[in-house]
């Protein structure tokens, strides 16, 4: 297959943005994402991109100049940025242009999503009773969890703890105060058996990546990292999945496991290859369950995993190394597209205060949401 | 509270039954076997589009639980900030079906535990004046 290179990052700054649109944000990054290229946005031959809530990517081309470039807006929930990558990937594999730009953004009011029944499929009556709530879900999610697989409730805050330690290393993070173990846990219950710093808020911000596939990727880029592999996957019969009045008896495995095996069968990596990843953390719990649901580690695996702090910066396995959604929040269309870009940043050996302490050949991103879709990658230097 | 005995449809025809024994409604693949809850027209396992509506067990066991402590944004919730309690909500098991989401009576963490027996009841619906909603109950061991 084609070698397709991640050659250009760009970001703008997660958290709250008073006065600057979404749009705006995704811009800006794309801006950043180009000049981190050496290139001009009239030399992107394909984009793709979206937000959830902050508008159609496409409108920013208004901003960027009008040069007639096709560019597919996505929307596609928590998945977007995977799939815009995906979409752009596959463009550049067949061949179709040798420079894609993929941008992801988001701007989400305070407090949790309020998602309404009727865009869901469900009855009104879902919502009004008051189960129409992902923390909800994903609390009752984490507590079936840690029954069957001996998880304790420090292990939770020991994630939340680490993602805290590692945004305060990140310029571009939301939350960059450390917090101890004792502070996670002794802040307000939200979702028993989740506290209020177990879970991440939604924000704002954007990301932009600049892909070129062949000699234009290895003449544009002075460290080059390969985009191996992009799987996504959407949920199957008996996968437990948010906005389910009901679920089966039977189990299958969750989206996340299905793209993970895929990325890495495309790659020709396996998860024992990985040295840093990128894993979906809008609750410390997704963190547990999706470190096994990828096949970084068995299940139940993750409480010695985590107690012993291999998954701290100077661990064996370090995850979320630039906070994660804990630390940056869930600008929903952006979060994707930020794991790659602070994979990518690991791999080139650019992060700066938070990179990683061992070796750094191999990157893995998994971005996860309702109502169960999953996209995954593989990255190599 | 209306009389025990009498006769409920609640939620577009979901719960129905009376008020002292009420049953959620589901639908049963004729071809598979899968139980579903609402019903559904075809089966999310095999596809198959024989399906036949089923009254699901009243009772079962828990599955998971959690304790909702915030008050859900309106819309869509219909209660108010005002009377806010926090409520458990729970997946109940009901032996051979389905596991159903609902909420349940019992908002103390330490009275919760997976595994332990649940019945179906009615209580009283946020926001809405005399409205029911169905529950689960935890169930006396030797009911």
């Amino acid at each position: 297959m084609t070698d397709v290179a991640v050659v250009g990052l760009g970001i703008h700054a997660f958290g709250r943005h008073p006065g600057v649109s979404g749009l705006e944000m995704a811009a800006i990054a794309a801006r950043a994402a180009l000049d981190d290229a050496g290139i001009g946005w009239e030399d992107v031959e394909f984009a793709a991109g979206g937000s959830d809530a902050a508008g159609n990517a496409d409108t920013t081309v208004s901003v960027l100049g009008l040069t007639g470039v096709p560019f597919i807006n996505v929307k596609n929930g928590c998945a977007t940025g995977g799939s815009a990558l995906t979409t752009a990937h596959a463009m550049l594999v067949a061949g179709s242009a040798e420079i894609a730009l993929v941008v992801g953004f988001d701007k989400h009011p305070p407090g949790a999503f309020n998602p309404l029944p009727e865009e869901w499929g469900l009855g009104s009556w879902y919502g009004e009773t008051g189960l129409m709530l992902t923390t909800q879900f994903f609390a009752m999610k984490i507590q079936r969890y840690m029954a069957e697989h001996g998880i304790s409730q420090s292990t939770l805050a020991k994630v939340a703890s680490k993602a805290f330690d590692n945004g305060a290393r990140n310029q571009w993070a939301w939350r960059r105060q450390p917090l101890s173990e004792e502070e996670v846990l002794a802040s307000r219950m939200v979702n028993d058996p989740l506290t209020q710093y177990m879970f991440c808020s939604p924000g704002e911000g954007a990301v932009a990546l600049v892909l070129a596939r062949g000699d234009r990727a290895k003449s544009l880029a002075r460290t080059p990292v390969y985009l191996r592999s992009v799987a996504f996957r959407t949920r199957r019969f008996g996968s437990f999945e948010v906005f389910s009045p009901s679920v089966p008896l039977e189990s299958a495995p969750s989206p996340t496991a299905e793209a993970a095996a895929a990325a890495f069968e495309q790659a020709g990596v396996g998860p024992d290859d990985v040295d840093v990843a990128q894993l979906q953390d809008t609750e410390s719990g997704a963190e547990v369950m999706h470190l096994a649901e990828t096949g970084l580690c068995a299940h139940g695996e993750q409480e010695q995993l985590i107690q012993s702090g291999a998954t701290r910066l100077d661990g064996r396995l370090p995850i979320n190394t630039d906070g994660g959604c804990l630390a940056n929040g869930e600008p929903i269309g952006a979060s994707g597209l930020r794991q790659v870009h602070e994979v990518v940043l690991q791999l080139r050996g650019d992060a700066g205060d938070r990179q990683i302490a061992g070796p750094r050949r191999v990157g893995f991103t998994q971005v996860y949401g309702a109502p169960g879709v999953s996209a995954c990658t593989v990255l190599t230097r | 509270m209306p009389q025990q005995t009498e006769s409920v449809s609640l939620h577009d025809g979901l719960v129905v039954g009376t008020v002292d024994a009420p049953e959620l409604v589901g639908s049963r693949c004729r071809n598979c076997g899968v139980v579903a809850f609402p019903p559904q027209s075809s089966c999310a396992k095999c596809t198959s589009r024989d399906v036949e509506t089923r009254h699901l067990a009243r009772e079962g066991t828990l599955w998971t639980w959690t304790i909702q402590c915030f008050v859900p944004k309106s819309p869509p919730y219909a209660g108010s900030a005002d009377d806010f309690e926090p409520y458990g909500v729970g997946y109940v098991e009901l032996t051979d079906e389905v596991r159903v989401e609902a909420r349940l009576t019992e908002s103390d963490p330490g009275q919760l535990s997976i595994g332990m027996p649940m019945k179906l009841v009615l209580v009283p619906a946020p926001g809405s004046d005399g409205g029911l909603t169905y529950a689960f109950a935890p169930a006396e061991d030797d009911a």
